[in-house]
Parts: C-alpha cells; structure tokens; sequence
C-alpha cells in the first residue's frame, strides 16, 4: 500500500482531519487564556502573607500536578456530571460535554504548571529589589508592577513557552473522552480507510509543526530580551 | 462504595494477577520503573554524542530530541500499535509498545538532564581531573559523573514521577494498567463513576506525591551539603550582620 | 529631624534594639558604628519601617514613622535610602533607574525626570553612563547612580546602609567622594559605615553601638580620641590592629 499523498489533500478524510486540527488549536488556545489568569492568581496565593491562602495554593498546586491529565479527563468526563443536578446535567450532555470536560481537566492541569513557574520567577527577584521600591514610595502593588512584575516576567516567559508546548501535546489525550480533535481524527481515519500511515503522518506534523513554532518563539525571545542582573 | 473497595480492591492492585497477566497499580509503577531505567544508558549515550565537537554526531541527535519533545507521547503510541504491525504483520503487545514509547521519550527527556548535570559541574573539576593524568572517560566515570548523578537524583525522581502520569496513556491501547482497571470498574459497577475515578486521582496523587516530597527532600539536603562545604571561605563579616 | 524615644525592637527573642533614644537635628551628619550585629543596620532600617518596631516612637520630620494612619509610601518618598547592596533595578538604564519613582509618584513628566537625572548622574560623575545598564557598571559606579536615584526624589536626609561593604577596595573612595560632596552641601544624613576616616573627617557625630544600645555619643575627635566606654575601646583597637 503506497503513501497516498492526494487523500490528505482533498476527500472526506482531509476535511477530518481539518476539523481535527482546527479543533485541537482551539481547545488549545482557550486553554491558554483561561489558565494563565488562573496561574496567576494561584502563584499570588502562593506567595501571599497569609497562611490560609498558602495552604490553598499549595493544595491547588499538588493536587492536580501529581495526577495525570488522563485520569483528570476521566474524572471530569464521567465522573464530576454526576454531581451536577439532572437539569444541569441535561443541559450539558445537550451541548458537546466532551470538549467542555476537556477543556476544564486542561485547563486546571497547565494553570498548576505555570503558577509555579510564574511563583518561581517572582522568588527569584531578590528582596532587596522589594525593599528598593518601597524605599522610593512605591506602594506594594506599584512595586509589584514596575520593579518586580517587568523582571520576573523575562525570567518567566520561557518556561511559559514550554509550558503552552506541553499543553498543545496534552490536547491529544482527549481523544479519550471522545473528543473529535486531532488524534481522534487521525485514529478514525486509520479505523475506516486503514491509512494509518497517511493519517498519522498528517498529524504528526502538525504536532511538530506547532511545537517547532513555539519553540522558536521561546528561543527568539530569549535572545531579544536577555535576563540581566547587576 | 466500601462495598465496591472490598470487592475490587486486589483487582486495582495488581490486576487479573496470578491468575492473568499481571495489571493494575504494580503494573503501572513496574512498566514506569522499567521505562525509566531502560533509558538510562540511550540517555547517557545521547547526551554524550550532542555534547560531542562533530556535528556530524551532534546535529542529528539533537534534532531527534527535539522531535521527540514536539511529538505527543500518544503518537508514538498509535504508530507503535497501529502502524508498525501493518508493515510487520505482526502485532506487538501493549507492553511492549508503551514500554518502548517510554524508553525512547525518556532517553530524550534523560540527555537533556545528563547534559545539564555535566555542563553545571565547573570545568575545574573535569581539568583538574585531566592534570592528574586521567584519560578523557577515566575523568569522566571517576571524577565527573559521580558528582552529576548525585546533583541530578532530584530531578530523575521527578522524571520518574513523569513516568508514572505518561504510563496512564496505555489506557488507550489497552494495556491493564491502573486508569484501565478503573474503568473496567466502572464498567462493572456502573452506578458509582465519581467514587472510582476520585480513587484513581487519590491512588496516583499518594504515589507522586509522595514521590515528589522524596525529590524535593534530596534537593533540600544537596543544597545543604553544598552551603556546608563553602563555610571554610572567609566571607565578609557585614554580611552576618543581621540576625 | 529625626526622634528615637524607647525605642524597642525584638526578632523572637532577640531583642535586637534596647530603649534607643536618640535626637539627630536637620543638616547633621551622623555616622553610626559599631561591631557586626550590634543593631546599628536594624536601627537605620526602622527610620524608613522597613524593619517594624514593638514599642517607642521615631519621628521623621514631625512624622510619627509607626503609625498605624500614617502614609507610608509618602512618608518613604521623603526619605532616601542607599543599601549595601546597591539593589538599582536591573532591568533599567541607570537613567530609568533615576526617573522611575519622579515619573510615576511625583508625577513629573518624563523630560523634566530626565533633565533632573542627568543633573544628578552628572553630580555623581556619570552622566556618560546614563544609557547603561547596572550589569555594564562597576560596584562602585552602581552605588553612585544608587544614590543618584534616592536623590532625585529630592529628600531632606538621606540613609546610608553600610553603602561601601560590598564594594572592591579600589571603588571606596569615590563613594565616599560623592557622600562627603554631600554632606558639604548640608544634607542630613544617618551613615552605618565602617569607614573610620570618613567618620572622622565628615561627621558630626558618631554613635557606637553594642547588644542592641548606643553606648557612646561624641564628636569624631572625642571618639576616636578619648573613647569613653570600654567596649568603644576594645572596638577601637580592634580596627586598627586587624591582623590581631
């Protein structure tokens, strides 16, 4: 069986896996823009002076990052509807509860990820920079904002970047609650073509592809705003 | 639900076990551990050849690394499972393949470790090692990669931590791994699918956790090691002003 | 300028400031001294609250510096602090470094900031660097623009914390240059510093201090000369022996 270029180009199994990719980047980019704001706050939870809200950071923290993803999909899939009261729960098997259950284990999992990088990239300021700023009269949050958020942020970037190319392949296991992105995409068109080679071609390049350009992005913004220190 | 636990509990530890192919929780900290420890020398061997001045050598490697990290771990999965028996006719078991998946994407997660752990160490160390008449590799087993291993025990327990979480993608190929067992739980139980899968989440935070509390431990006492062995240089007193 | 009375200060147990009372008037120059933990970086770091204190009173230009309603950011505004560590903001040219709190809690508008930081930069002899990024300049230029940065708030005294601990040698003196050029000026301000000849040749008054208390006040002559306290002359002879 030859490689079969031309079904990737056009057909009913290209529009597939079209939809699958489509799909993939759009999970992926809501998942980006509901964690970051969520990391944020837990890595300020993290570092708060009050010990309650520690605790609950940590808790936040630890709780998700020592479970896998798949296992978070599984419990938001089909374990978590169940405690929704049967109205809610009609509702919500009437719209796509398979993307929705997704995006939700996703999006917790990658905000516990980033928060820590972002805490360890505001630890990393040392406190005479704090001390500095309220010395001049900043106030706490004014010295957050222009001496310690504008540092941090360039340690912290990077490892975003990673964290964004981790989230990008996560979006693949869900596949497992039968979400229509593109694994599963990939995984139907080898179930009813037999193209397996074609089919996981297509989506391994576009795994690397996407992966490639963040990684690029993450090298290009290390050389273009270098960390310095005195 | 205690009733589901008294009922199920051995089969969420070690599967269909002795009177199947071993499975569930053991399963997934034995295929975990064997991915990783399998990677060990490809890792070693890796980050040594990137490391290498030929980039006839290191050029290739690091490309692969740099697929392997863009790549889903589930992809190598499916071409492992679906592809390679259409072109051998043979079909490879769920063991295999995922314990194969682990080793290639561990290797590379391990060269970069590796490689961390070797450039860190000051090049004094590997000089100094050289003055005293050591070959190349002598000073390399003897002197450096002593200090490596022991610098990088934190982050191999965290690697394996990774391990552990990745080994639940065998869930899809059907291996019996402990996500596979809970949910042919549920599948015989039926009524009670939040109670398993919290039981999952709970069965796979004890391991990590506890796991990651061990990495963060070792962290702690190399950092201490470390500030023990500077005490001996003179710093400056105004430095131990504050109290 | 400034009023210590009983002032007490504790870490846990420690108690690191015991009933401190103190007066230093407007345009004094006072340096502070002492052996290493006698209190005497604590002791500055409480004029500005960066180090809270558990009772007693300092007042700062009729400012109680404690009080619970007063408002600290201002307050700090009208002091300048200069650390052992320099602590300029890496991520800033040495003229941002000058122009970040004028700009943005003054509200000067960004020509008048820049016009007043070369001005400073240029007193402290580097308004060439003014483009450079604190990683580019030597210890010592890094605590000029430091202390080019606490004066453009333009603040009626100015606190030294030990401001040549941290530097090489060779970079001392033209730290000290620009703290005596100021004091010249009539500048009030409170110097920790283990710089002996600066203390003699520039200060007013020295305050020693030991466990927390100020052992001794007197002038630089009377100090260096007629140490009245035990401890002063032990601490003393200890300085100037240094390969004991």
């Amino acid at each position: 069986m030859a490689f079969d270029l031309n079904l990737l180009l056009v057909g009913t199994y290209h529009d597939w896996l079209i939809q699958g990719l489509r799909l993939s980047l759009g999970i992926a980019g809501i998942t980006l823009v509901l964690a970051l704001p969520l990391a944020m706050v837990v890595a300020l939870f993290r570092l708060s002076p009050v010990a309650a809200l520690r605790w609950l950071g940590v808790m936040f923290v630890e709780s998700i990052r020592n479970v896998p993803l798949l296992a978070h999909m599984l419990f938001w899939y089909f374990g978590a509807p169940e405690l929704l009261p049967d109205s809610l729960k009609r509702w919500l098997y009437a719209g796509n509860i398979e993307v929705l259950s997704a995006t939700v284990a996703l999006t917790l999992y990658t905000a516990a990820y980033m928060a820590e990088d972002i805490r360890s990239g505001i630890r990393g300021i040392s406190s005479g920079q704090f001390e500095a700023g309220r010395s001049l009269g900043f106030s706490f949050l004014g010295t957050m904002r222009l001496i310690i958020l504008p540092q941090a942020l360039r340690v912290t970037i990077p490892p975003l970047v990673s964290q964004t190319l981790n989230l990008w392949k996560n979006t693949s296991i869900a596949t497992i609650i039968g979400v229509g992105e593109l694994m599963y995409q990939a995984a139907k068109v080898e179930s009813s073509a037999f193209r397996s080679a074609e089919a996981f071609a297509f989506a391994t390049i576009c795994y690397l592809s996407v992966s490639l350009i963040l990684t690029g992005l993450g090298l290009f913004y290390r050389h273009r705003f270098p960390v310095r220190s005195a | 639900m205690i009733e589901v636990i008294q009922t199920y509990w051995v089969y969420f530890l070690i599967g269909q076990f002795p009177d199947g192919p071993l499975g569930g929780l053991t399963l997934t900290i034995v295929i975990a551990a064997g991915g990783l420890l399998l990677a060990f020398p490809l890792g070693f061997a890796l980050a040594i050849a990137r490391m290498s001045p030929w980039p006839i050598l290191s050029w290739p490697i690091t490309g692969m690394v740099y697929v392997v990290r863009g790549t889903p771990l589930l992809m190598v999965l499916f071409w492992a499972y679906f592809f390679l028996p259409s072109i051998t006719g043979q079909k490879i078991s769920q063991f295999s393949t995922m314990l194969g998946a682990l080793v290639l994407f561990n290797a590379a997660y391990l060269s970069e470790i590796f490689r961390a752990g070797i450039q860190a160490l000051s090049t004094g160390q590997f000089e100094a090692a050289r003055s005293l008449g050591l070959s190349y590799f002598a000073a390399l087993r003897l002197v450096v990669m002593p200090q490596v291993m022991r610098n990088m025990l934190p982050s191999l327990v965290n690697q394996f931590v990774s391990t552990i979480k990745d080994t639940s993608l065998g869930y899809i190929i059907g291996l019996s791994e402990v996500s596979f067992i809970a949910s042919q739980i549920n599948n015989l139980v039926l009524t009670k699918p939040t109670e398993i899968y919290f039981a999952l989440a709970l069965a796979y935070f004890t391991l990590c956790f506890g796991l990651s509390r061990i990495a963060f431990w070792l962290e702690r006492r190399l950092a201490q090691d470390e500030s023990r062995s500077k005490m001996h240089r003179p710093s400056k007193p105004t430095l131990l002003e504050q109290p | 300028m400034i009023q210590f009375e009983n002032v007490n200060k504790w870490y846990g147990e420690y108690h690191a400031l015991v009933d401190i009372t103190e007066t230093i008037g407007k345009g004094e120059v006072v340096v502070v001294c002492g052996p290493s933990g006698s209190g005497k970086s604590t002791l500055i770091r409480t004029i500005n609250r960066l180090e809270p204190i558990q009772s007693g009173t300092i007042v700062v230009d009729g400012k109680d510096a404690h009080s619970a309603s007063l408002n600290i950011n201002q307050f700090r505004a009208g002091i300048g602090f200069v650390f052992q560590q320099f602590n300029l903001f890496p991520h800033l040219t040495a003229l941002e470094n000058c122009t970040l709190a004028p700009k943005n809690i003054r509200g000067l508008n960004a020509s008048a900031a820049r016009e007043l930081a070369i001005k400073l930069l240029d007193r402290v002899g580097l308004s060439e660097k003014a483009d450079a990024y604190p990683a580019a300049l030597s210890g010592g230029q890094q605590q000029r623009v430091a202390i080019a940065r606490a004066l453009a708030m333009q603040p009626p005294v100015l606190l030294f914390d030990e401001p040549t601990s941290a530097l090489d040698p060779e970079m001392v003196g033209e730290v000290l240059m620009v703290m005596r050029d100021l004091a010249s000026d009539g500048m009030t301000m409170v110097c920790v510093t283990h710089e002996m000849g600066f203390a003699r040749e520039v200060a007013d008054r020295v305050l020693f201090m030991d466990s927390g208390r100020i052992l001794e006040r007197a002038t630089p002559d009377d100090f260096f000369n007629r140490p009245q306290h035990a401890r002063a002359q032990q601490f003393l002879s200890d300085i100037r022996t240094p390969f004991r």
